[in-house]
């Protein structure tokens, strides 16, 4: 890693250390009687460790010149490997946070490992560990390949992958400390905020570089999505982010916004993470490899314009359906309907196009796990996009919202569509970043697709079923005009279903910890035509129709 | 020229293509939330709003810290069975100073949005001690060690400070004398209970909630949070009964 930077690159890297250990000293002086002090802590320790590597190797050869007719993988490689570390552990903390549903005393007594601490922790670690390692992994992969252009240096991938990750430690440390917002995926607090800030400037800043350095006269549709990921959610972060702490030396801050419309930013927020970092990052992530894999163009281009101007232009509307019969004012709920209700045609426009693309390769499904995994993907998202919309309905959210079809609706999502495209793309481009055949097993990755499919599938009926229970014994009402069940009986009614889909998150974490054990042996073992100095050829993405 | 040929062309500029993507996603937000802030209907009026005491605003740190939004909701819709599980639907002024709110999104356990003295404050410490003392199908973990951890009260000011700092009307007098005022609540015969009534008025509950007479207790500021939790103003009952008049 060290022997790839420049001696350049890495005299910045030790400035890039000090100063963030320079951040921590202070940080961690400051709040030496506040959580944030052992956060600070560790910031110190990480701004040292990379002065400590990067100056173990200061004097290392310099990489020769002819890197630069390479591209730049690295990076990429390194965050697939976090990415299925993230997914792992998040994945293990959702199921342990769904049996404690079942058996509340798995806390095991402590504080930092009640319910409400840990909930953060998964979502966290499988959205911004699991998914953004994903994300930025193959952006930067999908980026070079699409533009025929080399990334612009070797530091700033590394700074804005590395980087990310401290932001993510720092969240997920924090919540079991007792440090949050409490704004839903958007809990870490003021310091880590401002430094996810900078890394994503970076992170921005690679983009616009590799693409003026294009070889390539149009950007690819994919980057069309990445680009969107990346400038809607800092839009998003920095608006919803905004707050007054304490003081320097304090975690804790107060909202700039309060109630009402704390309530609607938060949401607009909330919403639009989904839309932005959920679905359009992942449908960069599917424009690419999808088409890659199955060796077929993207069906439609004028489908794949007016799907991304859609989603770009409605989503952004729709955050209100969030906050139905609340005291949001009412013309702003009414829109957010309106635009839900609209959504629905640019994101089938997407679902469609993937369909479709792979018309003359539905054999290739059959038989490849890999490009399997990316159409139950493209499925899900059609399926889950349009039960959003139908939740959005305001007679139909006044059933849903609060309950578990909410949970529901999120995981097809999150397990259906995001971690299914993920997991399809990463076993496409796990052998060609490693120049290896193909994967260590490929069994192994059947029996993933399965486990994954089966987890997904009995977790989202198990949260059906309480969640549409549950709203139906709320409102009931007996033959003498009163409430006919206390909350408690329907707490009761949940547990059968609670236990489904703590079984169901078990077989779709089995099935991740296959795809690690997977991975790791197809890097740890060079394959047949790699030890012979060949290397498979890396696909091509075929030509896209020009209209 | 289509509009595919104009995109044909715009797909060929890197800036004009991230020009556009801000462009387009920021009309959402802008029609939608900045209004919030300038049409006067947005908010109610509610001239007996009060303020959240220090040991409160304390006690609803720790609801944050714990993450009970995750389970309970303060927001009851304007559905009937709603209001008769929980009591008179939401105001927005009801939550003018929440910083932030916490409406929530998901009800594993009921909505608490009312829950400010319906339960004594003996069945709340019991319930946070061991929830299925009380409640025997609970699924809620218990927060024992509340009761045992010392409520930090030394920078409940600067607390009041950086809420001021957001728009939250603190008084100076109230901001030098959080901590005492933190104390005097859970504390009924001590003179610092008389500063607290004049700083925050008559209707704020003096008492020792936790139980124990001679500690002040991170149990002490949950529950006086939870059982003002409906009780800042009395807005949301009249609004309910006007509406039930002219039905």
């Amino acid at each position: 890693m060290i022997a790839q930077l420049t001696r350049n690159e890495r005299l910045h890297a030790i400035q890039i250390g000090l100063v963030v250990a320079v951040c921590g000293l202070l940080l961690g002086l400051a709040g030496r009687d506040d959580p944030i002090g052992l956060h600070g802590g560790l910031i110190f320790v990480a701004g040292l460790l990379a002065i400590f590597l990067v100056g173990r190797d200061y004097y290392a050869p310099e990489p020769s010149d002819d890197r630069l007719t390479r591209y730049y993988d690295d990076p990429s490689k390194a965050g697939v490997v976090l990415s299925i570390a993230w997914a792992v552990f998040g994945l293990a903390v959702g199921d342990w946070v769904a049996w404690q549903l079942v058996n509340p005393d798995l806390t095991f007594g402590g504080g930092w490992s009640s319910f409400g601490r840990i909930r953060p922790v998964h979502t966290t670690s499988v959205i911004f560990g699991f998914g953004g390692n994903g994300l930025i992994a193959t952006s930067l992969y999908v980026l070079q390949r699409t533009s025929r252009a080399r990334l612009p240096d070797q530091l700033a991938p590394w700074f804005v992958l590395l980087g990310y990750n401290l932001f993510c430690v720092l969240a997920v440390t924090g919540y079991m400390m007792g440090i949050t917002q409490s704004k839903e995926y958007a809990e870490p607090e003021w310091y880590a905020d401002i430094w996810l800030v900078v890394v994503w400037v970076v992170y921005f800043l690679i983009y616009l570089r590799t693409l003026a350095r294009r070889k390539e006269p149009h950007i690819y549709v994919s980057n069309w999505y990445y680009m969107a990921f990346i400038l809607v959610v800092a839009i998003l972060h920095i608006v919803n982010n905004l707050a007054m702490p304490l003081s320097f030396g304090s975690a804790k801050s107060y909202s700039a916004f309060s109630g009402v419309q704390d309530a609607m930013t938060q949401w607009w927020y909330g919403h639009n993470a989904v839309a932005f970092f959920l679905t359009a990052g992942f449908l960069g992530m599917m424009y690419y490899f999808l088409p890659v894999q199955s060796g077929r163009p993207i069906f439609s281009y004028r489908l794949s314009i007016i799907s991304f101007w859609g989603i770009t232009f409605f989503y952004m509307w729709a955050g209100s359906h969030h906050l139905h019969y609340t005291a949001l004012p009412q013309w702003v709920q009414t829109l957010g309907i309106t635009f839900s209700l609209m959504l629905l045609v640019p994101s089938w426009a997407s679902a469609g196009n993937a369909l479709l693309t792979l018309n003359g390769a539905w054999h290739k499904v059959r038989d490849d796990a890999t490009l399997r995994f990316m159409m139950v993907a493209a499925v899900f998202y059609g399926l889950t996009t349009f039960e959003g919309s139908f939740m959005a309905i305001r007679s139909v959210n006044s059933l849903s919202h609060y309950t578990d079809w909410t949970i529901g609706h999120v995981h097809a999502g999150a397990l259906g569509w995001v971690a299914f495209i993920t997991f399809g793309s990463i076993y496409a481009s796990v052998p060609w970043l490693w120049n290896r055949d193909g994967m260590y097993s490929a069994k192994l990755v059947e029996a993933h697709f399965w486990l994954g499919l089966a987890g997904t599938v009995i977790y989202v009926f198990a949260m059906w079923n309480s969640g549409i229970i549950q709203g139906l014994m709320w409102r009931t009402y007996n033959e003498s005009g009163t409430l006919a069940y206390s909350f408690v009986d329907s707490l009761v009614a949940m547990r059968p279903y609670y236990v489904a889909r703590a079984v169901g998150g078990l077989f779709f974490l089995i099935g991740a910890c296959l795809g690690a054990y997977n991975i790791w042996m197809t890097i740890k073992n060079p394959g047949l035509v790699a030890t012979q100095g060949g290397g498979r050829p890396e696909p091509k993405l075929a030509a896209q129709p020009a209209e | 020229m289509s509009i595919f040929g104009f995109h044909y062309r715009l797909e060929r500029k890197a800036i004009s293509l991230i020009l556009g993507i801000v462009l387009v996603s920021s009309i959402g937000g802008l029609v939608e939330i900045a209004p919030l802030f300038t049409i006067s209907q947005t908010v109610e009026t509610a001239p007996d709003m009060r303020l959240y005491t220090p040991l409160e605003l304390a006690g609803r740190n720790i609801y944050i810290r714990e993450g009970c939004y995750a389970c309970h909701s303060q927001m009851i819709r304007t559905l009937r069975d709603e209001v008769d599980r929980y009591g008179p639907y939401s105001l927005a002024v009801e939550s003018k100073y929440d910083h932030p709110m916490l409406w929530g999104s998901k009800r594993t356990g009921p909505d608490l949005a009312r829950i400010g003295e319906k339960y004594s404050d003996q069945w709340h410490v019991a319930h946070m001690i061991n929830p299925r003392d009380v409640v025997p199908v609970s699924v809620m973990p218990a927060y024992d060690w509340l009761l045992a951890n010392e409520l930090r009260t030394d920078d409940l000011s600067l607390h009041l400070k950086a809420q001021r700092k957001v728009g939250v009307p603190y008084t100076d007098d109230m901001v030098a004398n959080a901590a005492a005022d933190a104390y005097g609540q859970a504390n009924p015969d001590s003179t610092q209970a008389d500063g607290l009534t004049k700083r925050y008025g008559k209707a704020t509950t003096v008492r020792i909630f936790d139980g124990q007479a001679d500690r002040l207790t991170e149990m002490d500021a949950m529950v006086a949070y939870l059982q003002v939790l409906g009780r800042l103003t009395t807005a949301a009952g009249k609004s309910m009964a006007q509406t039930g008049a002219s039905q």
